[in-house]
């Protein structure tokens, strides 16, 4: 059983500089999901922490052992690809063994190993097949089972979601869900989908530009967003944004709404802000702001709104049931769900507003 | 219907066209020598094949024109060709995996010098390279009829361009399990290159099997010759009559071992121009 523990992890390629300096510890069997927009660096990280990428600048330890100039080999980690990466030439079994059989384990040790590995996934049947003999969900399974066999310090997860259709991809996140806490495996587990994101890890490490923008378990990053980016990145839809300025001891929107916000006080008269609601805190009311709605999305059990302000800014809602709401729609803003920004930097303002 | 009928029609022409010369060459070997001399050219089998046949191979039936046995240059001509085709896959792959899985400086450099080698016909290095073989004194001998037609700057690139469409992730994959290069090319790019070796192997058997003009410059020690240049060599310059019957005995057995290897290799061979296995 392992800690991760990375510092100052730093990466350029040519002139481009992909990561700025990383600091992540992860603590024994946690599961920590990598998520992010692409090209946000996300993978990068996974990679150098595998030793398939050499980091520019910073350390990587896996169990204390400062392993920065190891190999991928001498590290004990195993990897999930995103597309599985499966030996198209070597069946199931010579698959989920090859690892082990560089590491000079005898025969009837890497049966066993490979048996209950398989026996774990449901995979026992198909130890003599060949990788193009097998669907999407089986493939992603034996990948899982190479790296299982190996016992390592680390898993690391490469998106390997994202090849398979829609409701096995529910059904294989449950199940990597259900493994990782019964395996007591580190992991990390780098993803684009916000909902797998949210669903599978113990801690989210939320990459935007090269910086880890919030790392925070999911419940935390969704409602204490660190600033506007994770904010916008981590719901769905995502949370509205509106301009806004301190206004002695109240906030003034840009849409003209004074909010009376008492913990407001502390704001330098003129600041400018940014002000954050998700479309599921917006309530229907007199005496908020005023959309004409221009969409409606009925998802059964609720309906989102999408429409704008008088100002042309965009303005979703996310209400119960069924709505049929057209033209002009008067919202409240309860103050308890509010969330400030600082406008020039992005970052929370200290104060919420509650 | 009426398609397939004249598609039929134009493809058996197409067979007659290509078949016809075999076939005399077939039926030449079964009379005797003086049918042929006469300029008669029979369509159908004399009753001497087993004894042209028998001469041929033993070398005895060259009368005045002694030819070499031809078991002698059926294995000379085999040794040669084989060697070429297994030297030049080795090479090829090694260097391929070099270009492709290393980085290292000069590897563009490295890539491009062996691709303009592509653009230089065996003729036109003939002279240096007989040059170079002199002075390691490999004339007359096995090793020199091979070694210089080894180098394949086409298998090269053949093996470049497939290794680039293996993914990345296997490399990384074998990298993480513990691989190291030589193992991974053992156990992953090996197995994966079989169709397309056994594709190349063919062509390149053949064209050792071919090789007409640097066996004929490097060799002079007629128990080294190969049956392409022996066959030549047969065919005299005139003031005596040409063997027909043993010549042509001759022809179809050089024929036969290149034919094995395409039966045999069939199935791979087409395997290896039409899909690639992943």
């Amino acid at each position: 059983m392992a800690t991760l523990s990375l510092c100052g992890i730093k990466k350029q390629f040519g002139a481009t500089q992909v990561l700025h300096g990383v600091d992540l510890e992860v603590a024994e069997g946690e599961m920590i999901v990598i998520v992010g927009a692409s090209g946000c660096g996300k993978s990068t990280l996974l990679r150098i922490v595998a030793g398939l990428e050499s980091a520019t600048a910073g350390i990587v330890r896996i169990a204390d052992r400062d392993v920065t100039a190891l190999d991928p080999a001498q590290r004990d980690v195993a990897m999930v690809f995103q597309n599985y990466a499966l030996y198209p030439h070597m069946t199931v079994f010579q698959n989920m063994a090859y690892g082990l059989k560089i590491r000079r384990m005898s025969a009837p040790d890497i049966r066993k190993r490979v048996d209950d590995a398989a026996a774990l996934l449901g995979i026992g049947a198909l130890l003599e097949r060949r990788p193009r003999e097998l669907s999407g969900g089986q493939r992603q399974r034996v990948a899982m089972g190479r790296a299982i066999v190996r016992e390592p310090k680390l898993f690391l997860f490469d998106e390997p979601l994202s090849n398979l259709d829609a409701k096995l991809r529910v059904q294989m996140r449950a199940e990597i869900k259900r493994l990782q806490r019964r395996l007591g495996v580190t992991s990390l587990f780098v993803t684009h989908d916000q909902v797998e994101a949210m669903t599978l890890g113990d801690r989210l490490v939320v990459m935007h530009e090269g910086h880890a923008a919030q790392v925070a378990t999911p419940m935390e990053i969704w409602s204490r967003p660190a600033d506007t980016y994770v904010a916008s990145f981590i719901g769905s839809p995502a949370m509205n944004l509106l301009g806004a300025t301190a206004e002695n001891g109240a906030i003034r929107l840009d849409q003209g709404l004074l909010l009376p916000l008492p913990q407001a006080g502390g704001l330098p008269h003129g600041q400018k802000l940014t002000l954050g609601i998700r479309p599921e805190h917006l309530l229907p009311g007199q005496g908020g702001l005023t959309m004409q709605v221009e969409l409606l999305e009925p998802l059964g059990s609720e309906t989102v709104v999408h429409g704008r302000l008088p100002d042309g800014t965009v303005l979703t809602a996310r209400l119960p049931g069924e709505v049929t709401a057209e033209g002009p729609m008067p919202v409240i803003l309860p103050w308890d769900n509010l969330h400030l920004f600082d406008a020039t930097s992005g970052k929370r303002l200290p104060v919420r507003a509650c | 219907m009426r398609r397939d009928a004249s598609a039929y029609l134009w493809l058996s022409l197409g067979v007659l066209v290509f078949a016809f010369p075999i076939w005399l060459t077939l039926i030449g070997s079964t009379h005797d020598a003086s049918t042929i001399g006469r300029g008669d050219a029979p369509l159908l089998p004399g009753p001497l094949a087993l004894e042209n046949y028998a001469n041929a191979w033993a070398g005895t039936g060259g009368g005045r024109i002694q030819g070499q046995p031809a078991w002698l240059m059926l294995v000379n001509s085999g040794l040669m060709a084989l060697g070429i085709a297994v030297g030049k896959i080795a090479i090829s792959l090694i260097s391929a995996f070099a270009v492709v899985f290393f980085r290292f400086p000069g590897r563009m450099l490295a890539f491009w010098l062996i691709f303009i080698t592509l653009m230089l016909p065996v003729e036109v290095r003939i002279i240096p390279t007989f040059q170079v073989m002199v002075n390691l004194q490999l004339t007359n001998s096995m090793a020199g009829l091979i070694v210089p037609l080894m180098a394949s700057a086409t298998a090269t690139l053949l093996f470049r361009q497939f290794f680039l469409t293996i993914p990345r992730e296997y490399v990384e994959a074998a990298k993480v399990d513990g691989a190291g290069p030589l193992r991974f090319f053992r156990d992953v790019v090996l197995p994966l290159s079989v169709t397309n070796i056994a594709a190349l192997f063919v062509i390149l058997f053949i064209y050792g099997w071919n090789q007409y003009l640097w066996p004929l410059l490097i060799i002079n020690d007629r128990s080294l010759e190969t049956i392409i240049v022996g066959l030549t060599k047969m065919i005299g310059n005139g003031d005596a009559q040409n063997e027909w019957n043993i010549i042509m005995a001759t022809s179809v057995m050089a024929m036969l071992p290149p034919v094995a290897v395409v039966v045999l290799m069939q199935r791979w061979f087409i395997k290896g121009l039409t899909e690639t296995e992943k």
